[in-house]
C-alpha cells in the first residue's frame, strides 16, 4: 500500500547484478553501489537502507534493547486483510517483530541511544509497539544521560490501531520533550519519506535535524495535497532541500558524512 | 421534543418526521372536526420518541459523524458565549498572522479565569471559507500554544474544544511547518502542569485534533468523534475505495462509546435527544457542569500530583503484548 503511495518500488532494493536507478535510470554494477552506501554516483539517488545496513553504516557496536514488545489487534482490524494476518506478512517479508529497533549504538568510545524505523514494515508506521519503544529508550537515555539519535522513515501513524496509534504522538513528544527539558541532546534524522504522525510529533521535534538528501519529508502527503487543493505541486516540493530552505530542518547530510556528522554533533555538546 | 420543519434532516431521521407530521395531521384534523383525538396523539407522541431514544442508541458510527458533522451543531464560538460569563479574545500567533481556524482566549466562569481555546468552524459557506472548515494552519497551532503558555504563566485553567476534520494539508501549511508546529505544540500541552480539560465537541480528525488535546481529562460529546485519520481517507487508502467510509468508520473505533471502552478518553458528555443541536441550551448546561466539575477535582491536587497523573495517563497510552 505504502510502496504505491511513496513510489517505492521493488527494483529500488538492489538485488541482480546490475541495479536500475529510479531516479536518473542508469544501470549501476550493484557490488559498486553496495560500496557507496547504496548511493547512485550518477545521480546522488539514495537508495533504502535496511535497519542492519543503518546500523552497520552508522555504528561501530549495537546493542538492541527492549525487543520482545509485540503488537496486538485491539481494534480485530479488517481492511482488505485481518490486521493480524498484515503483522504475520510483514514480520515474514523482514523477519523483524515490529517497524523499530531500538538500542546503544556507539561511534568511537560514544555511546548513543539510538532507534531506527523499518519502512518496509507496514510503512514504518506507528502503532503502540514503536511509540512504546522510543517512550523506553529515550528514558533511558534520560537516566543514563546519553544522547538520543532516532531515525525516521514512515508513513505516519498505524492506521489499524485507530486512537491508540494517534495517541502514541502524544506519548512520544512527551517523553522526548522531557529528555530535552532535562538536558538530553536529541538528534532527529529524517529518511525517505517522513509523513503524517511520525513527522508531526517526535521526528520533528530534535534539538537538531538533519535529512539525508531528496527524502520526502512531510505533515500531509503529495497526494493529499493535490488532491485538496487541485493543482500540481512545485518541483523539489517536500523534498529535504525544500525543507532546508524553508527553515524547518538544519541541515542535507549525505549519507557518507552522516556518521562523521553525528560523531561530532555528539562530541561538541559535551558527551 | 421540538422538530423544526425547515431544519436539514439526516437519513435515519425520516421515519420519525414522518411520524411527527402524521402527528401534526391528527391535531390539525381534531381542530376541524372537533373530534377528541388526544389519546391517539399522545399515544403517538410516545411513540415517536420512543422511536427516536432507540434509533439514537442503535447509530452506526457513521451516522454519529453526520451528527458530528452536522452544519447545526454548536461550535466552540457557541460553547464559549454559551458557558461563560465573559471572554477576552486573544488573536494572532505573534509570527505571521492569526488563524480564523482556532479561537482561544481568556474566559471567566463562575468567577475563576480560564484560558479557552479550540477549533472554529463555520455554519454556513462564507463562514466556513474564512475558518478554512476549522482545518488550523501551522500559524494556529503557534497561537494555540501562545495560549497555553499563558494558562502555564498565570497559574490558570486550561480549557479545549476540539472540532476539525485535520491541520490542513495545503502548500503553504507545508511550507511553514505544519508538522513542526502539530509537534511542538502536542509537546508543550503534554507538559504543562495547569489544569486542563480537552473536550471533543464535534470532530477530532487526527493530530490536527490531537494537538491541544493533550490533557488531564478527554471528554466527548457522546455524538462525536475522534479518529487517526477520517474514514473517508481511511477508506481510500485502506479499503482501495473512499465509497468504503461507513465500513472505515466502524473499523476505526471513533466514537465516544468506542473510546471510552479503549481507554482513551475519561468522560462522555451525553447530548439532547436526536443530538446537541437540537437543544444548544441544554448542551451548554452538560458542558458547565462537566468544566466546573473537572477544573474542581483537577484544582484539589497538587502540581506535582496533576503532573505525575499526567505522564502516567499519556505514558500509559497504547496495547500491546510482551514476549
Amino acid at each position: 500500500m505504502l510502496e504505491k503511495f511513496f513510489n517505492v518500488k521493488k527494483r529500488d532494493i538492489p538485488g541482480g547484478l546490475w541495479t536500475k536507478c529510479p531516479s536518473c535510470n542508469n544501470a549501476i554494477y550493484t557490488r559498486e553501489l553496495n560500496d557507496n552506501l547504496k548511493v547512485c554516483h550518477h545521480c546522488n539517488y539514495h537508495f533504502r537502507l535496511t535497519v542492519q545496513e543503518r546500523i552497520d553504516i552508522t555504528f561501530d557496536s549495537f546493542n538492541e534493547m527492549f525487543s520482545g514488545i509485540l503488537p496486538v489487534d485491539s481494534l480485530n482490524f479488517v481492511d482488505t486483510m485481518p490486521y493480524s494476518d498484515r503483522l504475520k506478512e510483514a514480520s515474514s517479508k523482514t523477519g523483524k517483530e515490529e517497524a523499530i529497533l531500538v538500542g546503544i549504538g556507539t561511534i568511537a568510545d560514544k555511546q548513543i541511544a539510538a532507534g531506527i524505523i523499518d519502512f518496509d514494515f507496514v510503512g514504518g508506521s506507528m502503532g503502540s509497539v514503536v511509540g512504546e519503544k522510543i517512550f523506553r529508550i529515550t528514558n533511558y537515555a534520560r537516566e543514563n544521560k546519553f544522547p538520543l539519535v532516532l531515525f525516521s522513515s514512515s508513513g505516519g501513524a498505524r492506521m489499524q490501531e485507530g486512537m491508540l496509534s494517534l495517541m502514541q504522538m502524544a506519548k512520544t513528544s512527551m517523553v522526548v520533550g522531557k529528555y530535552k527539558e532535562m538536558g538530553g541532546l536529541y538528534i532527529s534524522v529524517l529518511l525517505h519519506p517522513t509523513t503524517g504522525g511520525v513527522s508531526a510529533s517526535f521526528a520533528t521535534l530534535g534539538d537538531i535535524i538533519v535529512a539525508e538528501p531528496g527524502a520526502l519529508i512531510g505533515f500531509a502527503g503529495p497526494r493529499v495535497i493535490e488532491q485538496t487543493i487541485r493543482q500540481k505541486l512545485p518541483q523539489g516540493f517536500q523534498r529535504s532541500e525544500y525543507l532546508l530552505e524553508h527553515g524547518m530542518i538544519d541541515s542535507v547530510v549525505e549519507r557518507k558524512t552522516l556518521k562523521e556528522t553525528l560523531k561530532k554533533l555528539v562530541t561538541w555538546h559535551g558527551y | 421534543m421540538a422538530i423544526d420543519k425547515n431544519e436539514q434532516y439526516i437519513d435515519f431521521e425520516k421515519p420519525i418526521v414522518e411520524l411527527y407530521n402524521k402527528i401534526e395531521e391528527l391535531k390539525r384534523a381534531s381542530a376541524e372536526t372537533g373530534e377528541d383525538m388526544n389519546g391517539e396523539i399522545e399515544a403517538l407522541q410516545q411513540r415517536v420518541e420512543n422511536l427516536y431514544r432507540v434509533t439514537m442508541k442503535d447509530l452506526t458510527p457513521y451516522q454519529r459523524l453526520q451528527i458530528a458533522r452536522h452544519p447545526k451543531r454548536p461550535t466552540t464560538m457557541d460553547l464559549i458565549s454559551g458557558v461563560f460569563e465573559d471572554w477576552f479574545e486573544m488573536r494572532g500567533d505573534r509570527l505571521y498572522r492569526d488563524d480564523p481556524a482556532i479561537i482561544g482566549g481568556i474566559a471567566k466562569l463562575s468567577g475563576i479565569s480560564v484560558v479557552v481555546l479550540g477549533h472554529q468552524k463555520g455554519n454556513d459557506t462564507k463562514s466556513n471559507v474564512y475558518r478554512n472548515f476549522g482545518m488550523p494552519y501551522p500559524e494556529g497551532y503557534r497561537k494555540a500554544m501562545r495560549l497555553m503558555r499563558h494558562a502555564q504563566k498565570f497559574n490558570l485553567p486550561l480549557i479545549t474544544f476540539i472540532d476539525t476534520p485535520g491541520a490542513y494539508p495545503g502548500i503553504e501549511a507545508e511550507e511553514r511547518g505544519q508538522s513542526n508546529a502539530i509537534a511542538e505544540s502536542i509537546c508543550l500541552m503534554s507538559s504543562l502542569s495547569v489544569p486542563s480539560l480537552a473536550i471533543v465537541i464535534g470532530e477530532g480528525g487526527s493530530g490536527g485534533a490531537l494537538a491541544i488535546s493533550v490533557a488531564d481529562r478527554i471528554a466527548m460529546f457522546e455524538n462525536s468523534v475522534y479518529s487517526v485519520i477520517s474514514p473517508e481517507g481511511c477508506a481510500s487508502i485502506l479499503f482501495r475505495d473512499a465509497k468504503f467510509a461507513n465500513e472505515a468508520a466502524c473499523a476505526l473505533k471513533m466514537t465516544s462509546y468506542d473510546l471510552l471502552g479503549l481507554d482513551i478518553i475519561d468522560e462522555i458528555i451525553e447530548e439532547p435527544l436526536g443530538g446537541a443541536h437540537r437543544d444548544k441550551e441544554l448542551t451548554i448546561l452538560k458542558v458547565k457542569e462537566c468544566i466546573q466539575r473537572n477544573i474542581k477535582n483537577l484544582t484539589n491536587l497538587s502540581e506535582e500530583e496533576r503532573k505525575i497523573a499526567k505522564w502516567k495517563k499519556y505514558a500509559s497510552m497504547g496495547k500491546y503484548s510482551s514476549k
